[in-house]
């Protein structure tokens, strides 16, 4: 009797584990399916040679977005640093500042920069009232790195703010008194106690700024190619969804085992 | 230092508010120009209101967005309880970490990954049109479950097991110690998790682009299409609206957290 209630209990599971292997581990399965055969179903390896084409791609890539994920770490520890400083009240103020653009679509955000950098947008509208000539920048890197950290930076402050505010202050004082300066505080202190917020910061910065394909396309002006956008164009087209999955799994695999190797760094950091 | 702090944060935050207070005085541009401010008219907004697509995206967002939070939350709570009657073993973890995959993987993967099984399934079915409502759902249920399962898992975890057992001792069923016991105790983190599923459904952008067909646009997709065509202030309107939607959500949402954390402490 007890344990068919219990049986009963875990019934009510059900439908999310059949959801879970219909449309999520089915759907990766057909990534690899796609990924080992041509347009005909027969199993191939060209897919895999044809990623050789892409290796640039994949460069520009990982490096556009480990650069941009750095900068964010750099303006963004500070800020949530400051803002843990706050009184509660403009803590609770600030934090919903921040939370504001997290809300509003990415494309409106990424739209809204590309109005101001273009060529006949507002900044150089404003550069030309004041004499100063003008300055290029969509289709530069760093209009498109500018872009990454603009509409990520919050998704590094939130985590490591969560954290810092939570820091039990008595670890704070006792440092100062033991003759720390700030900045020895913050550095032997809170950087190290805080190490599971910027962990997770990482990875909500960097899993979607090497996946982007709309930032590239709108601040990139074209000029060079995402691997975000190289997946988008692949499956624009039927003949081309074989490669494009391979591209896929490549970024899948790429993004997974670095989300593996910072968890286990986190973990031995715990212990 | 406390000056550099203060100056530091203004900084940070005007920046960051620079290219929204833009787009919204844009769009009052009197002419296209989205260089010079030419006069103020709001002659953008009567042309986003004249445009049927408007509503008919506005309408498509809203129905998908509510039967999606719906559906994902009603299987994810159900999963979260039954998922805690396991023992710790292998099949538990496994299911947990096959849920968190969305969660994790990039959403252009997710969003092709599932394109591809879809166009599968069609042509299996013989379908000319392979992409739609329904698929559309489909991916969106799919990738707020496990933020409804996130959010509903720890009220669980943290809920007296002797709650549910007492109630059935006392001659509950176990439907209704569910529904009398159980879900009340657990129901901050239900609520949680459908708003939570909720907003990331009507913002989801990525994951839609591959899932959708021609004759189901939302509003993001729409925003998308007209991003791709000439730059016309039309859009600086409908951003602008949006905004100052999510504003208002996001400030009585505070409001009323609020009012629920003061009513607690009266009933404390």
């Amino acid at each position: 009797m007890e344990k068919t209630r219990k049986n009963l209990g875990r019934l009510i599971a059900a439908p999310h584990i059949l959801w879970s292997v219909l449309f999520i581990l089915a759907p990766l399965i057909f990534v690899v399916y796609y990924t080992f055969t041509d347009a005909y179903g027969t199993f191939t390896w060209e897919n895999i040679f044809a990623l050789k084409e892409h290796a640039n791609t994949f460069l520009i890539s990982v490096s556009l977005s480990v650069i941009a994920t750095f900068i964010c770490f750099l303006v963004g520890y500070p800020l949530a640093y400051l803002i843990a400083g706050y009184k509660e009240k403009s803590q609770k103020i600030m934090i919903t500042l921040l939370m504001l653009p997290m809300w509003t679509n990415l494309l409106i955000r990424t739209y809204s920069m590309m109005a101001i950098m273009d060529d006949g947008g507002f900044l150089n509208s404003i550069l030309g009232a004041l004499n100063l000539g003008k300055v290029h920048l969509i289709g530069t890197k760093g209009a498109v790195i500018f872009g990454m950290v603009y509409d990520f930076l919050p998704y590094m402050v939130l985590p490591i703010y969560t954290i810092i505010s939570k820091l039990d202050k008595n670890l704070l004082e006792a440092a100062r008194d033991l003759g720390c300066n700030p900045f020895q505080v913050l550095w032997k202190v809170v950087l190290p106690l805080s190490s599971g917020g910027i962990i997770s910061g990482i990875t909500m910065v960097f899993v979607p700024s090497i996946s982007t394909f709309y930032i590239s396309q709108k601040l990139g002006g074209g000029t060079f190619e995402l691997i975000g956008d190289t997946i988008e164009r692949q499956f624009q087209n039927v003949s081309t969804y074989n490669v494009g999955a391979a591209i896929s799994l490549v970024m899948m695999i790429l993004v997974l085992v670095s989300l593996a190797v910072m968890n286990r760094f986190t973990k031995e950091e715990a212990s | 230092m406390k000056a550099l702090s203060r100056i530091y944060t203004a900084l940070i935050f005007i920046i960051l508010y620079i290219p929204i207070v833009v787009l919204m005085l844009f769009s009052f541009n009197s002419t296209a120009n989205t260089g010079d401010l030419t006069g103020l008219s709001l002659y953008w907004y009567r042309e986003l209101f004249s445009s049927p697509d408007t509503f008919n995206a506005l309408k498509n967002t809203l129905v998908l967005a509510v039967s999606a939070s719906v559906i994902s939350t009603v299987i994810g709570t159900a999963a979260a309880v039954g998922l805690c009657k396991f023992k710790k073993n292998f099949f538990k973890n496994s299911v947990l970490s096959v849920t968190n995959i969305p969660m994790m993987n990039p959403d252009i993967v997710t969003g092709i990954s599932m394109m591809l099984l879809f166009v599968f399934l069609g042509t299996l079915l013989g379908r000319d049109e392979k992409l739609g409502f329904t698929t559309l759902l489909i991916a969106h249920v799919t990738f707020c479950l496990p933020y409804v399962i996130l959010s509903v898992r720890p009220k669980i975890l943290t809920m007296p097991r002797s709650l549910p057992e007492a109630a059935q001792d006392l001659g509950c069923t176990p439907l209704q110690s569910f529904f009398k016991v159980e879900l009340p105790q657990i129901l901050p983190g239900v609520i949680s998790g459908f708003i939570l599923a909720f907003t990331l459904s009507l913002d989801d952008f990525v994951i839609s682009y591959f899932t959708t067909g021609n004759d189901f646009q939302t509003l993001p997709l729409l925003i998308y299409s007209m991003t791709k065509k000439e730059v016309k202030p039309d859009i600086y309107a409908l951003s602008t609206l949006m905004i100052l939607t999510v504003t208002v959500l996001l400030i009585l949402s505070n409001v009323s957290s609020k009012e629920k954390s003061t009513e607690r402490r009266l009933t404390l």
